[in-house]
């Protein structure tokens, strides 16, 4: 059976030429980047040449590039790393309710170490209100942190008009830009932030890397205490097959972008419009301003996960909201912070698009969809009457 | 040895290394020194405890002058003249 994969907002098959630059550090080239001899002086070398292809993704300076180990990384970073750096001068963070988990339970983890967290509400289209940001920030707000794009309803966010409120209160600004770095324009001098996650097998690199901008002069307090690696902020032996094919993943993307993008809108424009022919199925996350390799729905009347399981059977791979929230079987807090009924966001699926995708995978992924939904609805009790009586969380 | 505190100092260059890993403090203060002509004055902000013991110890090895240490909030200032 031919795999059909929809699920690149989860992970991405690796590009074959970030493989073939990981591969003489997964074997001749062993050392430790922090040795004075040849052998650790070209793990450093390599390192370091990603470090300056990173930052070229993203407008960067290499030295405020610090790598880890995955974008939850640089989240948890960053938040906590802010916050506790500037502990003296307040207790208070916003964040958005689009965010990942990765930033939503730590900022969660804060709360319980005696911060105040706001968690800023969206509109119907997942959008934050940069006047709610503006209206939310007092005399205590050291830290605000708004993703730059969901993975779960694809809606891009006005980053660069929050990043510019916060900047003139002298509050720190993150962005989670996970699902956009690499595949659409990331400039960091652009959207004025002060930090800014990334992750490598978002854009074709390998899992185990990632990446915090952290604007010059900025303060941190790290994670992870050890030795000097990464400026004495991140310590830990470098993962030096995964950075360097994370630099040659970036280096791809800024060649590529463009071609990927109108390769994979295209499809999703496709997906979009055949799918929202259907009765009572509707796109989630904003109709323009979205990932352009995202589509997102909900379908009314039956489950995320049945959907999901029948089309795992024709060979086309997808998910239904985040991968955490999908496993977990739970009402999505974004979908519901949209104003999707706890009901109807049961009935969420995503379809992710990447280069791998063809013409032919969106016909069969609308004809096999297509089917599943009214099979999975000839069975749904709410089909023929309707959500009835049924209450919010039910 | 004596901590010798100075204040109202006028730096010619700040480097800010607050909440980064030892021993960056004396990594960065070789690279920064390097980069002073010969009687500018580095400012040092670190938050590190080991700085106020080892930072006099390397201009005294390296023969620059230790001008002294100022107290912030939750930091130290460390005054460093480049002598050689």
């Amino acid at each position: 059976m031919k795999i059909r994969y929809f699920d690149h907002a989860a992970t991405n098959p690796l590009h074959p030429e970030a493989l073939d630059a990981m591969m003489p550090y997964l074997k001749n080239e062993y050392g430790n980047p922090l040795g004075i001899y040849d052998l650790g002086q070209n793990a450093r070398d390599a390192v370091e040449q990603a470090r300056q292809e990173t930052a070229l993704l993203v407008n960067a300076k290499p030295a405020e590039i610090i790598f880890t180990a995955s974008g939850a990384e640089a989240n948890n970073f960053a938040l906590k790393g802010l916050a506790m750096a500037r502990q003296n001068d307040g207790k208070h963070l916003i964040v958005s309710r689009a965010e990942h988990h990765s930033i939503t339970n730590t900022a969660r983890s804060l709360e319980k170490l005696g911060w105040v967290v706001t968690f800023l509400p969206l509109d119907k289209y997942g959008t934050v209100d940069p006047q709610a940001v503006k209206n939310a920030i007092n005399k205590e707000t050291t830290v605000i942190s708004v993703i730059h794009a969901s993975s779960e309803i694809g809606t891009i966010e006005p980053i660069k008009e929050i990043a510019r409120i916060a900047g003139e209160r002298g509050v720190a600004f993150h962005t989670d830009a996970v699902s956009t770095t690499g595949n659409i324009p990331v400039d960091v001098k652009e959207l004025e932030v002060d930090a800014l996650s990334m992750s490598a097998h978002q854009f074709y690199g390998p899992k185990g890397a990632g990446a915090l901008y952290l604007k010059q002069g900025s303060r941190i307090l790290p994670l992870i205490y050890g030795g000097i690696q990464e400026g004495g902020r991140r310590a830990g032996t470098e993962n030096v097959p995964a950075i360097v094919g994370m630099g040659k993943a970036a280096a791809l993307a800024v060649r590529e972008m463009d071609a990927r993008a109108a390769h994979v809108k295209k499809l999703r424009d496709r997906l979009i419009d055949g799918l929202t022919k259907i009765d009572k199925v509707h796109l989630t996350g904003h109709p323009v301003n979205r990932l352009p390799g995202h589509a997102s729905f909900v379908v009314e009347y039956i489950e995320g996960e049945g959907m999901l399981l029948m089309l795992a059977a024709k060979g086309v791979y997808a998910a239904s909201g985040s991968a955490c929230t999908s496993k977990a079987l739970k009402s999505s807090p974004v979908l519901l912070s949209m104003g999707v009924s706890s009901s109807m966001s049961h009935g969420s699926i995503v379809l992710s698009l990447g280069m791998d995708n063809t013409d032919e995978d969106a016909d069969v992924v609308l004809a096999e969809l297509s089917a599943i939904i009214n099979r999975l609805r000839e069975m749904s009790p709410f089909a023929k009457s309707g959500w009835g009586e049924l209450k919010e969380g039910e | 040895m004596t901590l010798k505190f100075v204040e109202n100092v006028s730096p010619d260059v700040t480097t800010d290394i607050v909440y980064m890993m030892c021993p960056m403090h004396l990594l960065k203060l070789e690279e920064q020194v390097k980069n002073l002509d010969m009687g500018q004055v580095l400012e040092l902000l670190t938050d590190y405890d080991g700085a106020l013991e080892d930072v006099p110890a390397w201009c005294d090895k390296t023969g620059n002058e230790f001008l002294g240490i100022d107290e912030a909030d939750d930091y130290y200032k460390l005054y460093i003249k480049r002598m050689v």
